[in-house]
């Protein structure tokens, strides 16, 4: 490691250990809050929006068209565009700065991949099975609540993995806009040109994703069904 | 964005529109950049996967760390070394783009019948020829869907290099953000998703014009 590595590692470990740091309104723990305040109620109010369209598509295997291409579209929104669109809605609808145009802008960003994957695990289900519940005398909301949607679990979660971390990840932009999470160590690190800040908010940001993804990815191996499991 | 103020001041539109030009080329010239060099990278370490399939899991996995990482905070963890730059932008747009070109280029290459390849095999075919002259050309259309995937994902997220002074469209998103004033904003934003759809549709053009076997009925 050259010199200007270790004199970085260094005030960027000196910012971390500072006690400072972590007390008040303004430390890290508060801005670990807020960031998994902010994703969370994103991704909820995401999966409320899209799981009752996907879960109605994917049973009646109707609006496929669209449950697919609506993950091509969300991709090609950039989130610093959405976090615009955002603060411009937020701003003629009264709500301010910060929370709310944030939200607004990773709501839309977290509703095509869960829409999509939840799309595709229910119509994905085994066709023989539906049709042998349907035998057996099962109503259609009880096909849904019993079979499709444990057997499209897995699937389903994974694209609330995607949602999530790319939420978690675009929320940092909400410091942009006035709002807090850990953002606001790197917008303010940029603007005061203040590098063990930067470093730490986005070191944080980055351990936060990655601990959302790799959470997320042990849920989706927790709800595989027995039954499936061993098949596989 | 004070009450009474239009949300688009077509007057501002008439006289930066040469600034929205030169901003529009800076987005394509980033965009055009860290999609080739990332095509250039991903091609290498696919190959490599492929000749070596043990190292497959290792390759997707680091490029898949990559690929968490959020876009600001790799920008800012690059920021002390290569300062507020094109190549820290584009080192972090070249690294989004791996995950997405590795994965389209080994499962087009791997798509590809074993009946093909072997018969390429008993024409004397060498692996090299195999590679250049019967799987690459096959894999044509899965590599592209990557292609336009990673185009369109790096188009959205030059937006962000405006904060790390590369500008693009993200430019006048920041502009309306510190102003406080729509009409930046909106051209930002709007411009920069129709950049995505019209490079999209470019590239299918492209893709059609290069396979036209695939749409042959």
């Amino acid at each position: 490691m050259d010199a200007r590595t270790v004199s970085a590692l260094a005030s960027l470990a000196r910012w971390l250990t500072d006690p400072a740091n972590w007390q008040g309104s303004h430390g890290i723990p508060v801005r670990i809050l807020e960031h998994i305040e902010l994703s969370g109620l994103s991704v909820l109010v995401a999966v409320a929006v899209a799981m009752p369209i996907a879960l109605y598509f994917g049973h009646t295997g109707r609006g496929g068209f669209v449950a697919i291409n609506v993950a091509n579209i969300g991709r090609a929104l950039p989130s610093l565009a959405l976090l615009a669109f955002g603060l411009v809605i937020a701003i003629s609808l009264g709500l301010g700065l910060g929370f709310w145009p944030t939200v607004f802008a990773l709501v839309p960003l977290a509703i095509p991949p869960v829409l999509t994957n939840a799309y595709v695990a229910v119509r994905e289900v085994d066709r023989d099975v539906v049709d042998s519940a349907r035998g057996m005398g099962l109503s259609e909301s009880q096909i849904l609540r019993s079979i499709e949607v444990p057997l499209g679990l897995p699937l389903m979660l994974s694209g609330i993995r995607t949602a999530a971390v790319n939420v978690v990840a675009t929320a940092t932009l909400g410091a942009l806009v006035a709002g807090g999470a850990l953002g606001r160590f790197i917008v303010d690190g940029l603007a005061l040109q203040e590098y063990d800040q930067l470093m730490a908010g986005a070191l944080l940001v980055a351990l936060l994703a990655v601990g959302t993804e790799v959470s997320f990815a042990a849920l989706e191996r927790a709800t595989v069904p027995p039954g499936m499991a061993a098949i596989r | 964005m004070t009450p009474g103020e239009p949300l688009i001041r077509w007057d501002w539109l008439g006289s930066h529109a040469g600034e929205i030009g030169q901003r529009v080329g800076e987005h394509l010239e980033l965009t055009l950049i860290a999609v080739a060099v990332g095509f250039a990278i991903a091609f290498v370490l696919s190959v490599l996967a492929l000749r070596v399939p043990r190292l497959y899991p290792p390759i997707t996995w680091t490029t898949g760390i990559l690929y968490t990482i959020p876009s600001l905070a790799l920008f800012a963890l690059l920021v002390p070394y290569t300062g507020l730059s094109l190549l820290t932008a584009e080192i972090g747009l070249v690294s989004y783009t791996l995950l997405i070109l590795i994965r389209n280029i080994v499962a087009g290459v791997r798509g590809v019948p074993a009946e093909v390849r072997e018969a390429a095999r008993g024409m004397g075919y060498t692996d090299r020829q195999i590679l250049w002259r019967v799987e690459l050309p096959l894999a044509l259309a899965v590599i592209f869907a990557g292609i336009r995937v990673a185009t369109i994902t790096t188009i959205g997220l030059v937006t962000v290099t405006a904060l790390i002074g590369q500008g693009g469209m993200g430019y006048f998103i920041l502009l309306g953000i510190q102003l406080f004033f729509s009409t930046p904003l909106i051209v930002g934003a709007l411009g920069s998703v129709m950049l995505a759809v019209l490079a999209d549709g470019g590239l299918v053009l492209v893709q059609r014009a290069l396979t036209p076997w695939t749409h042959a009925r």
